[in-house]
């Protein structure tokens, strides 16, 4: 056998130093990333990448921080499994590597001259913090921005900082609704759904953005549906577990479609068939 | 009058051809097994090769797409160091049936969407192949005629047709033509061999009918209104979930995708293994859910797989009619039945 060494190989790594850590809840760590030689990510929000923890292994990992940062880039973490739990250790100045991005992300160019609605729930908030951000740092370009956030406890907040900033700010209506309130928690206590009919949209000229556990899904969607927020118009972000990310390993495929290359971003419209989806 | 794209091998050259052939390179053709089972195996010689053969009890795909391959190594003693790699070594497959060039097409396909997987074209590239014809139909198993993989249709550098005294060769590359040139003992082939193959080829008409009472072209069809079939629960009871169907697959070519590092934690590599969607958590992700949580839903996925999915994405089937997964599953599914209960649940619809 003779081995060579692979210049364009599909699952060759690009080095990733961790600039910065911050712990934002028990489970979850935002952590900051800068690419070997300056090298710009290059991502769409809405876009993951592939994190590798050498000795633990690799996962896919969406981005979080908007493509307007420069030099750097932010993946918020749950400490859930093996390589989570292993990233989780690692500290500043730490090497990891990244592959990708990968995927379709939210379609920036469409969403322009629109009005928002984004709905985030739990974890999924880490996507969608991507969208949010590239709209601030370039919100003329959109219509109204709502937001709405649910999580499960005020303990499990993610990005509480910049949420205390979006609440004061004046071009975002801002909500958020946790499941279980703990006894200083002053705000709404439910499910995020709930939340949905109260917001005042026009519906055709609106997108919204959907992320969160597979179970919010479907309820979240009908609220949209039932307030006439066209199908093709709501865009959401499946979970699957990419094990390349570049549409050959077949554990994220859902029916004829790969997570990892026609996805993970998709419009209702378009898989709203597939039984496999949610 | 001759023909330049044929030639002649007479019978008792093949031994001698077979140990030219294994000097040039490493040769693997089928060696029997025992118990009626093939295996496609490193051979130095012609009497190691069994002509007749049943589909072997892993396709080649194992040589394009080896079980566990090696995609990255590390090292962080001194800083980190890391490189893409792959391993291949110059090879030749002798006697390999028309259903496993089909699935080698199918893969061949997969693997060169963009990104490209170099490390399967790179196998790819350094595999010659020669194919075999089946002049019988090999068992109760096969689906071939169906999926129309009877047939020598390309993906070969040389093809064998046994013709009794000698076989006829197809040469269908450059590379073919260098093997033929190098070994000797191949004589351009006569119009009157080349009408004894047009014959043979007829009389294999009436060998090989198709196996099921539908046109291949009405598979997708009969797919897409078959998503929520009963067929599918009744795979569910007896399936038993152990991944033997998709590993014996000449086109499944899932893989998982792991870390292994040295004693001394300070070098590893990444590998891929061959995995499969049968497996109970091949859809889970981290929260928990599994979105092919039952061996019906995973079953299912397997066949949409074969006969639907890969039509949008390749304009292809993905079934090439071997019969391995029907051979080797312990719990008895059998494709054939499984078709043919879809294509009866179907006509019930209708009436």
């Amino acid at each position: 056998m003779e081995k060579i060494i692979l210049k364009d190989s599909a699952y060759g790594i690009k080095k990733g130093t961790i600039l910065g850590i911050q712990e934002m809840t028990e489970n979850e760590k935002l952590f900051e990333i800068a690419l070997e030689g300056g090298q710009k990510l290059d991502h769409e929000p809405g876009q993951f990448v592939m994190v590798s923890v050498f000795g633990a292994g690799e996962i896919p990992i969406s981005v979080s921080s908007s493509p307007t940062n420069n030099g750097s880039f932010e993946i918020c973490v749950r400490a859930a499994g093996k390589v989570t739990n292993a990233l989780h250790k690692l500290e500043i100045g730490d090497m990891i590597g990244i592959r990708g991005p990968y995927g379709k992300g939210f379609p920036i160019r469409i969403l322009e001259r629109n009005d928002l609605l984004i709905i985030a729930c739990g974890l999924g908030i880490a996507p969608l913090r991507s969208l949010i951000r590239y709209v601030f740092d370039n919100r003329k370009d959109f219509g109204n921005v709502h937001i709405l956030y649910g999580c499960r406890s005020p303990d499990n907040m993610l990005f509480l900082d910049e949420i205390k900033e979006w609440k004061k700010q004046k071009d975002v209506y801002f909500e958020c609704i946790v499941d279980q309130a703990t006894p200083d928690w002053t705000g709404k206590v439910g499910i995020i759904t709930t939340l949905i009919p109260g917001v005042r949209i026009d519906p055709e000229r609106t997108f919204t953005a959907l992320v969160g556990p597979p179970a919010m899904y479907k309820p979240a969607i009908q609220e949209l549906l039932s307030m006439n927020v066209p199908e093709s118009q709501i865009l959401i972000s499946l979970e699957r577990h990419m094990k390349c990310g570049v549409g050959m390993c077949g554990h994220c495929q859902i029916q004829n479609l790969y997570c990892c290359q026609d996805g993970p971003v998709f419009n209702y419209e378009a898989i709203k068939h597939l039984k496999e989806a949610f | 009058m001759e023909d330049n794209q044929y030639a002649i091998l007479r019978k008792e050259d093949f031994n001698s051809f077979i140990s030219a052939l294994s000097k040039l390179h490493k040769l693997a053709a089928p060696v029997f097994k025992g118990y009626n089972n093939y295996a496609f195996e490193e051979i130095r010689s012609g009497e190691e090769i069994e002509l007749k053969y049943i589909p072997t009890i892993l396709p080649p795909k194992k040589f394009f797409m080896p079980v566990r391959e090696t995609l990255l190594e590390y090292d962080i003693s001194k800083g980190l160091n890391v490189e893409a790699v792959t391993e291949y070594e110059e090879m030749l497959l002798f006697g390999v049936h028309t259903c496993d060039i089909a699935g080698i097409q199918c893969l061949n396909m997969v693997f060169s969407q963009h990104p490209q997987d170099h490390n399967y074209l790179i196998h790819k590239q350094n595999i010659k192949i020669i194919g075999l014809e089946c002049n019988e139909y090999c068992d109760e198993y096969a689906n071939c005629h169906l999926m129309n993989t009877h047939l020598p249709d390309g993906g070969y550098d040389l093809f064998f047709t046994d013709l009794g005294a000698y076989f006829i060769v197809h040469i269908n590359t450059p590379a073919g033509e260098e093997l033929i040139e190098s070994a000797g003992f191949f004589k351009s082939a006569q119009s009157s061999q080349l009408n004894e193959l047009a014959s043979f080829r007829e009389k294999k008409k009436a060998l090989f009918k198709n196996e099921l009472p539908i046109e291949l072209d009405l598979i997708p069809d009969l797919f897409d209104r078959s998503f929520e079939s009963k067929v599918w629960d009744d795979l569910d009871e007896r399936c038993l979930a152990c991944g033997n169907c998709t590993n014996v697959c000449p086109t499944c070519y899932c893989f998982d995708i792991k870390d292994v590092i040295n004693l001394r934690l300070i070098a590893g590599k990444r590998y891929r293994v061959w995995d499969s969607c049968q497996l109970g958590t091949f859809a889970k992700v981290a929260g928990g859910k599994n979105f092919r949580k039952t061996r019906k839903e995973r079953q299912r996925h397997r066949y949409y797989r074969k006969f639907r999915y890969s039509i949008d994405r390749f304009s292809r089937f993905f079934c090439t009619g071997c019969g391995r997964c029907s051979r080797t599953c312990m719990a008895g599914i059998r494709l054939k039945e499984t078709l043919k209960s879809l294509i009866g649940t179907k006509e019930d619809a209708k009436a």
